[in-house]
């Protein structure tokens, strides 16, 4: 479903990502990982167009989207969340999601209709799914730090892509909050069929969810491929080792 | 049906505060209709006055308030829709209607040139080329002589019969104020407002969202220009003349410190603001010269005291004895 090849950006001359290649099967669970200023969260930007890439390719659907300005990569169906919480802060929750379905419909522009009353039970559905609407007309900045890290993949889902990125979804999360990310993803994967890249540090989570595994090291891809494949790598040992090490 | 379920749990409280929203405005506009006949002439006027700039106050509102971008120089629009009717009343053989229907939409057009420019930056640099390209406006109305008159402004501008006494401005000018700010208000309602908001809080989350994030706010600074212009017409209505200290920095200041004053959070905040400071800048003229030093002062004591806006301040504390 994507196809990253060759991708490479340099800031001010330093090399963020040199050779990252990549390729995500419809309806799968694949994870990036890589120790710490691998170029995770850059390679995120340039798939969903925040960055602009130097060469390479991003191919969605085996479309070109390289380089697409963000706003049309979403209407292509890539949604995504981000490492930091992202959300409308001054927004309700309710309304947080409902932005992003009346964008999916394409009536942001509409200037004469209540908006209150628009695409109601869709933006419920997406509530519903994620045990946010007892919340829903409260204002989001007043949610707790896991609630509000549920809404910003909420919002993503409010889209309904088909291929959704996670930007570190259990960041700063307790275990218990972790594990209701985890099951989260699972079902998104299981039910709904969603196709899902993530990044994480979360071993534990990443081998629990992943069905593939991309390994970034500076900038370049040094393994992809099945967890356990993953797990025996030599080079991905290395890698890791001479992080911590 | 779910739409109606959906707010049960809030919605006594808004449903209430829509009501008394609504009452309120009726009997306002009830007692702004009888005015005419309680006060005299010279607060008709004034009145008159207090209408266009609320309206021009909203208008900037919905780009600075809503939209969260720094336009500096909103009186760029009201300028050039007041001399858009002033030159065709004074240079044309064109009809009165023809003058009021261009003013707003010659405004508009130049929204469009300069915002197109202006939503490529952000944060300050955005409020720096607003300020840039509003002076290069007012130095072209300020040095072609041959159209606008220059420095002196043009005067005595005809305007239909039914137009020339005060009580029928008054009028003209309350019921172009109402249906502007329904519309306006309409618009913060609406699917666009609502975008609007959420690209002033968070740019880059909306433009993941597939929201076209600077030809949202282009929009939103077009219609702003277009009602500025439509303050403008009111202007000339009021005042029947223009000067090019209508385009000046001081009276975008002016406007945006109302908008500060009132409230940016709040639809009505720009209205209160603008009622405010002509009432503040009237009476303090009578009795000193230093209207902008009071300005001043009342501008620090805002920012230091009320930075919500006054409307702002009140509608907050509201809520909060309400446990929202």
């Amino acid at each position: 479903m994507l196809q990253v090849e060759q991708l490479r950006k340099a800031f001010d001359g330093f090399q963020a990502i040199t050779d990252a290649n990549l390729s995500v099967p419809k309806g799968e669970v694949v994870a990036v990982i890589g120790p710490n200023g691998a170029g995770k969260s850059t390679l995120f930007n340039l798939i969903t167009g925040h960055l602009q890439a130097d060469s390479g390719h991003v191919r969605f659907k085996s479309r070109e989207i390289t380089n697409l300005a963000p706003h049309k990569i979403c209407h292509q169906g890539v949604g995504r969340s981000f490492q930091l919480i992202n959300i409308f802060s001054s927004l309700t929750v309710f309304e947080n999601i409902q932005t992003a379905v009346i964008s999916k419909h394409r009536l942001d522009r509409k200037l004469f209709r209540p908006a209150k009353r628009l695409l109601v039970e869709e933006t419920l559905e997406v509530l519903e799914n994620f045990g946010l609407v007892d919340f829903k007309n409260h204002s989001c900045s007043s949610l707790s730090y896991g609630d509000q890290k549920v809404l910003e993949i909420a919002i993503a889902l409010g889209s309904k892509p088909d291929l959704l990125l996670l930007d570190e979804p259990t960041a700063g999360m307790s275990p218990d909050e972790t594990r209701r990310i985890v099951n989260l993803i699972k079902r998104l994967s299981q039910q709904e069929g969603l196709t899902i890249l993530l990044t994480e540090h979360d071993m534990d989570l990443v081998f629990d969810v992943a069905q593939k595994i991309m390994v970034l090291h500076q900038g370049r891809t040094i393994a992809q491929g099945l967890p356990e494949d993953i797990r025996n790598d030599k080079s991905v040992q290395n890698a890791y080792l001479g992080e911590t090490g | 049906m779910s739409a109606n379920n959906s707010s049960t749990l809030k919605m006594p409280q808004g449903k209430f505060r829509a009501y008394l929203g609504l009452g309120l405005s009726a009997t306002g506009i009830l007692i702004l209709l009888a005015m005419p006949t309680l006060i005299s002439q010279y607060y008709v006027y004034l009145l008159a006055t207090v209408f266009t700039t609320a309206l021009l106050a909203t208008s900037l509102n919905l780009v600075l308030g809503y939209g969260g971008l720094l336009h500096l120089h909103h009186g760029v629009f009201y300028g050039v829709g007041a001399y858009t009717v002033a030159i065709i009343m004074t240079k044309t053989s064109w009809p009165f209607a023809v003058a009021v229907v261009l003013g707003p939409l010659v405004a508009a057009l130049i929204a469009l040139v300069i915002g197109w420019f202006c939503v490529r930056l952000r944060g300050l640099y955005f409020g720096m080329l607003t300020l840039a390209l509003g002076q290069l406006v007012w130095a072209i109305i300020y040095r072609w002589n041959a159209l606008t008159n220059g420095d002196n402004g043009i005067h005595a501008i005809p305007v239909p019969e039914f137009l020339t006494s005060v009580n029928s401005v008054y009028y003209t000018t309350l019921i172009i104020l109402c249906l502007s700010l329904v519309i306006l208000y309409l618009i913060s309602k609406s699917p666009f407002g609502l975008t609007l908001l959420a690209t002033r809080d968070n740019p880059m989350r909306s433009e993941s969202l597939g929201i076209h994030v600077r030809r949202h706010r282009l929009t939103a600074f077009v219609i702003a220009g277009f009602f500025a212009g439509l303050a403008g017409v009111l202007f000339v209505l009021v005042e029947r003349s223009v000067a090019p200290s209508l385009l000046s920095w001081n009276k975008s200041a002016e406007i945006l410190i109302m908008c500060l004053m009132g409230g940016l959070t709040v639809f009505m905040g720009p209205t209160l603001g603008a009622v405010i400071l002509v009432f503040l800048s009237m009476f303090v003229g009578l009795y000193t010269e230093y209207w902008l030093l009071v300005l001043g002062v009342l501008l620090l004591i805002l920012v230091l005291f009320l930075p919500q806006g006054i409307l702002g301040y009140f509608i907050k504390s509201n809520d909060k004895k309400g446990g929202v």
